[in-house]
Formats: C-alpha cells, structure tokens, sequence
C-alpha cells in the first residue's frame, strides 16, 4: 500500500525523503559535527574540501561542514517557528471570515489584501526594522508577512464546508459558534492545511535566510546558511566553498518541502476523488 | 425475427480497489430488438451504469472486462480499435446523461452545439447543418427553436436543456440511444414532459433506446421490455406488463412494493437489509442474504436463469412463488386524525424571507441590491402532534422556510412562534431549550455526517450540549442506536463506513437525542434507494407513534406525502397557494398547480392513457416573480388579465381547505378527481 503511493506519486517520495535527511541531519548534528562550530583553525584558513575538512573551512578556518549541518538545524527552527506562528494567526483569521461572511470578511480580507500586495521580503524588513533584528522577531516577520496566505486557503474551504448539513446541524442544535468553527469545520478543512503549511515550511526558510544575509535574522557567531553566505561573499574570489555548501543546502532544503508540499496534494486529492 | 440492434452476452466486469476486486458486473445478457426501449433497472451499486459506459468503451482505468461480449450490429465492440469506434461514438451509437448542466460546453449557443456533431458526422456544411438542427429541436418539441437555439445553455431552463442533448443524441439517427438516469434531476413536472418527449419520439424515429434509470415508475411509463438489475447480476428480464403485473423475482416484487403508491390504503415496505460485498466471491444467489423466501438451496447454490413465459426470465428457485407472496407487515395506511380538537404547536405568521445582501461596491455605487424573495408572505399553523407536509418543486422556498424555522437563517419579516406549555420566553436558557424542542434531518445522509468524527461522537455531542451527564452518555448513545435499528458496535465507525440508508439512521438518532418534540423533515429520504426508503418512513413513524412527536414533513413526493402527513400545503415559488387537510387537497376541488403536480406523478404500472396536464415553461425565477397570481405564467386553466394584476387571496371549500386562486369556487368545485 505505502509502496504502491511512492511509486505513483514520485514527487512525494523525492520530497519526503529530502526533507526526513534534512531533519535527520540538523537534529543529529551534534552527534555528528567533527568540529566544535566556533573552533578556530587559523593555519587552516579558507581551504578546498579534503580529508580532514569534507567541505572545506571559511575565512577564519572553521569546519564548515560542521557549521552547514548545524545551521541546518537553525533554518529549520526557524522555517518551523514561523509556520507555526503564520498557523497560529492565519487560521482563525480564515475560519472567521469564511463563516461570517459579510462585514468581518470584508474588513478582515482587505487587511490580508493588503499584506499581500506588499512584496514579502520587503514587508518582512519593515516589520524587523522596527521590532530589531533576533531570530525571534524574524520567525514572527515571517509570520505575519505568510499569514495571509494560510488565511486565504482556510477560507476558502470553509465558505465551501459552511453549508454542508453538518454545519448546519450544529447550528440547529443550538451549538456556540466557537464549537461549529473548531469542532465541526477545522477538522474538515486540515487537509489544505498541511499542504499550505510545508510548503510554508520553504518559503518561511527562504525569507529567514533572506533576512539573516541581511544582518537582521539569526545574528554570528550562530551558523546559519544565511549569515554563512553573507559572511563568505567577501572571499568568494579566494575561496567558493563557504558560499557554495550553504548555498547548496539552502537550495535542497527548500526544493524538498516544495516537492513534498505538492505530492501530499495529489495524495489528497486522489483520496477525496 | 430481425436481429437484434445490441446483443450482451455473458458480460463480465470488475474494478480493482483498494479493497480487492470488485465484481461490478457478472454474467450479463441481454437482447435489444430494433425500435425498442430496453429498460435497464437497478439501485446504486447495481452496475447499471458501468454497464452504459462498456458499451460505449468508456470504462476507467481500473476496471477490466472478465468476459463476454458487447455485440452490436454483428460486431464485437470489445474487440474493436479506437479509429473504428470513433466513427461509431455518436454516429451509430449515442448516450444521454444525467446531468444536462455538465454535458453542455456553457460558452457556446445551443444551436451550434448541435450543428457542430452535424458538421463532424454528417459532412453538412454550415448553413445545412444549422437548418438541421432546428428541425432536430423542432423534433424534440424545443419551444422557438429559431430564437431559442440561439441562446447559451445558461439561459435555458434544465428540461430545455436536457431536450437539447436529446438532440444533440438523435443528430445522427443513430441505431441505438443510450439515456443514463436523464430526468433524475428534474422536478416532476419537468420530468412528466421528457417523459412524453420519449414516448413520443418512440414513434417518430427508428433508434433503439436503452434506457437506465433506478426508477420504476419511469420505467414503467417508457419500456417495452425491462431488466432489473441488482448487485451486477441480471436478476429477471421480460417485457414491461409481465415485470410490473407478474414479477417472477423477489426482488423485482420487493422493488415494485417499496414504492409508495397513491393509494393511500395500498401499504409499502421496503427490502431488509443491504447490498451485499461484492470483493468476495458470492457461491449462492446474491439477493438470498436479503430474500424473505430464501432456502436452504438458495445459500449454497446460485440459481440458473428460468424462463417463465415468453421472454420472461428469472434467475430464481423460487420464480413461482414470488409474484404472489405478500407480506403484512408493511408501512401501513395511516389512521385518519380527528382535526377537531386541534392544538396549534407551531404557528407560523407572514413569514417573509428575502435574499441578497448590498455588496460593499453596491452601497458605494448606489445600486440597487438584486433580493431573491425565497419565503414570500407565507403563514400556516401546525397543530400538535400532526404530521403537517410542505410540497413543491425545487426552488419553491420549502427548505428556505424549513431553515428558517431552526433558526439556521433569520425572517426578513414576519413571526415563527412555539406553542409549548409552560415556556417561558427570553434569554439564554429558553434558546437552548427552544433548539433541544425543535430538531430537523436534512436530506442528503453524505453531508450530514461530520466525516472526521466517529458515530459516538457525533450522538455524543447532543446529548452533552443538552445537559446529560457525562457518565450516562454513552448508555445514551446505546439506546440511541438501538432506537435506530443499528449495532452497538457503530459507535467506534466513521461515516464513510455507512451505507446511505445507516447514515440517515445515524441523522435520525442524532435529531432524537434531546428528546424534542417538534421535528422538521427536510426530504428524509430522497437521496435513498427505492428498496430502503419505507424502512426509514416506518422508523420515523414507530418514533412520532411512541414518543408523541410533530413533524413537518417537507417533500416533493406526492405519493409518500399522502402515506404520511395529516394536513398539507403546496408550495410555489415563495407563496401557499392551497392548504388543507390531505384527503381535501388530494382530491377536487384542485388548485390548478397542485393538479398538475399530481397528475405528473410517474405509476409503477404501464400506461393506460389517464388525461394529463403538463404545464409550460419552467418555474421563473425568485428574483422577479411575476406579479398577480405567481402561477399565471405556466397556469393552464388562466381565467384572465385578473390573474397577472392581482395575487389571488385564499378562497375556502370548508373549514380546513383553502385555495388561493381566481377560479371562482363553482367553477374549481367541478372539476373531477384526477387519482
């Protein structure tokens, strides 16, 4: 059975797998890291990958191997704390102005319209230039700026679940309107959800890497892909390494949450078909 | 003897799921003679369809055909290439479907689509082609077709619709027209007229037509020869009149006593049990789980096909016994209620419900908001312990009303007030008491069910909200269930593991939990299979007998309305136009739409030519009803220029039959009985 939908569904293999390495390697990384991420190998500066060094060092001979696989570790937190906060925020927003309509929706919507007409990164610079760059402050920017679209996909599905006969019912007996949104319709519209969410999942991790290139996300000494990056554009004539490898990673990461995003919606929709 | 147009032999079909192979057809034969109308019968599940679409090579991905043949004209379509059945798609072979909306491409004129099989098949050019599709729409009986034909599917009404694939099927002169279910979707009165349409077109074209529906009246209105098909097996095939006067298979009776007939004193009662799983290979006969007159043979062997008369087989041991074998223990007629000491439980007072709220655009532009007047002026009283039906035609504002009176939507104007003793009124508390007091069930059992929560949860959940506690709850929920006739054991199920008729089961306990007293029936059993339906109409009852329950009971069956309901009220586009006690609105004096709707009643006999009054056109819409009488538009008996100026106020035969209507009583007091 669960063969049989990896072979129909290779996206959803690809995906799942990139992203369960990804995990696997960021939550492990301590046990894994040959180096100390802050260890300093100043004879060692900025060389190709060899033997002691799998990828190479940066400019002030630290392993980068080991600091790719542990700032793996902080762009998923990062990628997985917005998305959790963009849920947080976009689904209540969603399942309140699907269900009462009218002048909530209409305020409420216009307000997310207007979120989402001011490009992302741009938004997410505003909102960190007043709050001050963190890690924390970025994950929230994240947040707000990818909100919208959460609440979109949520409503949505609840303008096409509000008038089923089981909303209904519920309505009929009397139940608070609290219960009819997260008892009766929440559970019912998770599956767009999820999918939303992974796909969240890259886009937040983008953006934060965006941020953190900026100076205005995760701050050094963290390893983070991003800051990496930023950090290595000055050598980058010297040596390609440093950008390259968290280049790379950055890349895969976000390729894997986009490709298991789309396979779990053909899994979904095949299922409800 | 010609040979016959299609010829299915042996034909076996199965899907591969995910549960295993599903036998979806087994063993099919059958014969269609040229010009005749083949009859295919059976209920979902049956494989009625899956057998339309093999012949037309249409089968998903999944299914495979065992074996068999698919004989048409001499030729084996089954072994035939995809060129060669393109040039028979269409041109030899047509289909009709159930659902004109989505058969229709909706951005091009009526007209054109038809042309255009012309052009493809027919080599016409242009102009030809053109010409020649008036007159298939003049055939069809297409009202205008010079203006008309012009239009986009849109603008037509669904019976014009459906006329138009009619055509659109009959272009070619094909052979063999195949018509899936095709007035499923239309209202009675829309279905009286295609019904017509193909009687008539019986004799004015040479196609053979295979007609597939799960309704037997229907059939018994168009066949000249009838299979019943249950659970992919042919079960009895002969002509119209030996099926539907000596059926020689239980099931084939059973079907035929499920439905509910006019007569209110002729009882129905509807076939135990459910379709049986078909990813297991069945040894015995496949109705045997469900048959009253099942033996021990029936349960180890399966029955070979008996021939009971010309023409007429029968895949039963027991052919002999089936057609005359009775069973008592049916839905029966109802009492007759005394309505004299009546008290009013329900009164509704000038309810008024309008549609369409400004759009924010629209108050800064100043338009004119466009109001749909579902719910227009309508007020009636519903007196204790009655069952009280509401009938019309789709789009007539009954469920709008029913919706209204739980509270789902609020009136726009007018009052809805609940007559019980000892409430009192206001506040919190009495809401919730009010909403425990007044329950409805919804028609369709696929919605009505949340599909994330397991049966328990969902009986659960009323009965915690109406204050039951927590450690009686589940003995609760376990009386619910037996009240319902289901097993103990469905608690930890989650709908989709529910047949139709167990989730309606499942709806019917959840509306029970509180212990109301007043209970609205929006079309509880509609979206039922024929052979289930009695069954759910005798729970409903066994519960208003035992627990002294009012219902409003909202159906556009006739036929069941009368089994059922004590008072009635016909409904029409917003407005009453005649309420009554049942046995004076059933019979004369008639208010000209009630007649029409009873006289479009489909039999489950073969015709015997009874007068019929078909009405025109199709219900306007709610947004600009016409002004006067709502009806004058379609009305066949309109007196005058009084019926467009002036709504009709109700005139009264007796205390309790009111007509709202023109016709001067002597004259509406003529008229003879038309059931």
């Amino acid at each position: 059975m669960v063969k049989k939908i990896f072979v129909t569904n290779p996206t959803l293999a690809v995906g799942l797998l990139i992203v369960l390495v990804v995990a696997v390697v960021s939550l492990g990384a301590v046990y894994m890291t040959p180096y100390n991420i802050t260890e300093l190998h100043i004879l060692d500066r900025l060389q190709p990958p060899s033997k002691d060094y799998f990828f190479g060092t940066d400019q002030y001979g630290r392993d980068l191997f080991s600091r790719v696989l542990v700032g793996g570790r902080t762009s998923l937190t990062l990628g997985l704390g917005a998305v959790l906060l963009e849920l947080l925020l976009g689904i209540p927003i969603g399942i309140m102005t699907g269900y009462f309509g009218g002048k909530t929706d209409e305020v409420l919507m216009r307000l997310m319209d207007t979120l989402m007409s001011i490009p992302s990164l741009l938004m997410a610079l505003l909102i960190l230039t007043a709050l001050g760059g963190s890690m924390l402050n970025a994950m929230l920017a994240i947040a707000i700026v990818g909100a919208p679209r959460i609440a979109r996909v949520v409503r949505s599905a609840t303008l096409a679940l509000k008038n089923e006969e089981f909303v209904l019912a519920a309505r009929a007996r009397g139940e608070s309107h609290r219960f009819v949104m997260f008892g009766e319709i929440l559970p019912n519209v998770l599956s767009p959800i999820i999918v939303e969410a992974t796909i969240g999942v890259g886009f937040a991790i983008m953006i934060g890497a965006g941020l953190s290139y900026l100076g205005l996300g995760v701050q050094p000494p963290n390893a983070d892909w991003g800051l990496m990056i930023r950090q290595a554009r000055e050598y980058l004539f010297a040596s390609p390494y440093p950008m390259l490898f968290p280049g790379c990673a950055l890349a895969v990461t976000i390729i894997g949450f986009n490709l298991l995003g789309d396979g779990l919606r053909d899994l979904i929709g095949e299922q409800t078909e | 003897m010609p040979p016959p147009v299609l010829e299915i032999q042996n034909l076996s079909i199965s899907f591969a799921t995910s549960n295993g192979e599903l036998h979806a057809v087994q063993d099919v034969s059958f014969k269609i003679q040229p010009g005749e109308t083949f009859g295919l019968a059976g209920e979902s599940g049956s494989g009625k369809s899956t057998l339309a679409y093999a012949i037309m090579r249409y089968l998903p991905s999944n299914a495979t055909i065992q074996g068999g043949k698919i004989i048409f004209r001499d030729a084996n379509l089954l072994e035939k290439r995809e060129q060669d059945l393109q040039k028979i798609w269409g041109n030899e072979i047509a289909m009709v479907y159930q659902d004109p909306k989505t058969a229709l491409n909706p951005a091009i004129r009526v007209g054109h689509q038809i042309a255009e099989v012309l052009q493809i098949h027919r080599d016409l050019n242009e102009p030809q082609a053109w010409q020649h599709a008036l007159n298939l729409l003049d055939l069809v009986n297409f009202a205008d077709p010079q203006f008309n034909a012009r239009k986009y599917p849109h603008q037509l009404s669904g019976g014009m619709q459906q006329r138009i694939i009619i055509a659109m099927a009959l272009a070619c002169d094909p052979a063999l027209l195949i018509m899936d279910e095709p007035t499923t979707g239309l209202d009675v009165t829309t279905q009286a007229h295609i019904i017509e349409l193909i009687e008539d077109l019986k004799i004015k074209v040479r196609s053979s037509i295979l007609y597939i529906t799960h309704d037997l009246s229907v059939i018994a209105q168009v066949s000249d020869a009838v299979g019943i098909i249950y659970a992919g097996q042919l079960l009895e095939t002969g002509t119209a009149e030996q099926i539907f006067t000596k059926a020689s298979h239980p099931y084939s009776s059973g079907l035929l006593r499920a439905i509910p007939d006019l007569d209110p004193k002729k009882p129905f009662k509807s076939i135990q049990g459910y379709l049986p799983d078909r990813t297991r290979p069945i040894p015995c006969c496949i109705f045997e789980p469900r048959c009253d007159l099942a033996t021990e043979r029936c349960r180890v062997e399966p029955p070979p096909v008996y021939q009971v008369a010309e023409n007429h087989f029968s895949k039963c041991f027991r052919w002999q016994a089936a057609g005359t074998w009775r069973d008592e223990a049916a839905v029966s007629a109802k009492k007759l209620r005394n309505t004299q000491d009546r008290q009013t439980l329900v009164a509704v007072e000038q309810v008024k419900k309008y549609y369409g709220d400004s759009h924010l655009y629209e108050r800064i532009l100043g338009i004119e908001p466009s109001v749909v007047k579902a719910v227009d002026d309508v007020s009636f009283d519903v007196g204790s312990d009655e069952t009280f039906a509401l009938v019309g035609e789709s789009g007539c504002g009954k469920t709008t009303l029913a919706r209204c009176m739980v509270r789902i939507l609020d009136l726009t104007q007018g009052r809805i007030s609940f007559l019980y003793p000892k409430a009192q009124n206001g506040g919190h508390k009495f809401d919730r008491e009010l909403r425990r007091k007044n329950q409805i069930i919804f028609q369709h059992p696929d919605s009505s069910l949340n599909p994330f929560k397991t049966i328990g949860a969902i009986l659960g959940r009323p009965l915690k909200l109406y204050g039951v506690a927590r450690k009686d709850r589940r003995q609760r929920v376990h009386a619910l269930l037996e009240a319902v006739k289901l097993d103990r054991g469905y608690i930890n199920r989650f709908p989709k593991e529910l047949s139709g008729g167990e989730k309606q089961r499942v709806a019917i306990a959840r509306a029970f939990a509180g212990n109301p007293q007043f209970v609205i029936l929006d079309e509880p059993v509609s979206a039922l299979d024929v052979s289930i339906q009695a069954a759910i109409i005798d729970l409903l009852l066994e519960f208003k007998a035992t627990r002294k329950i009012t219902y409003l009971f909202i159906s556009h069956d006739l036929s069941l309305v009368r089994h059922v309901a004590d008072k009635v009220a016909v409904m029409y586009l917003g407005k009453l136009c005649e309420i009554g006690d049942i046995e004076s609105v059933f019979g004369p004096p008639y208010h000209p739409y009630t007649k029409a709707l009873l006289s479009a009643i489909p039999r489950p006999d073969p015709p015997q030519g009874k007068r019929s009054i078909r009405l025109e056109g199709s219900i306007p819409s709610a947004k600009n009803p016409p002004p006067g009488c709502r009806f004058h538009t379609r009305c066949p008996s309109k007196i005058g220029e009084i019926c467009e100026t002036a709504a009709p106020a109700f005139q009264a035969i007796h205390k309790n039959h009111l007509i709202a209507c023109h016709i001067p009583l002597e004259i509406l007091q003529k008229e003879a009985s038309i059931i």
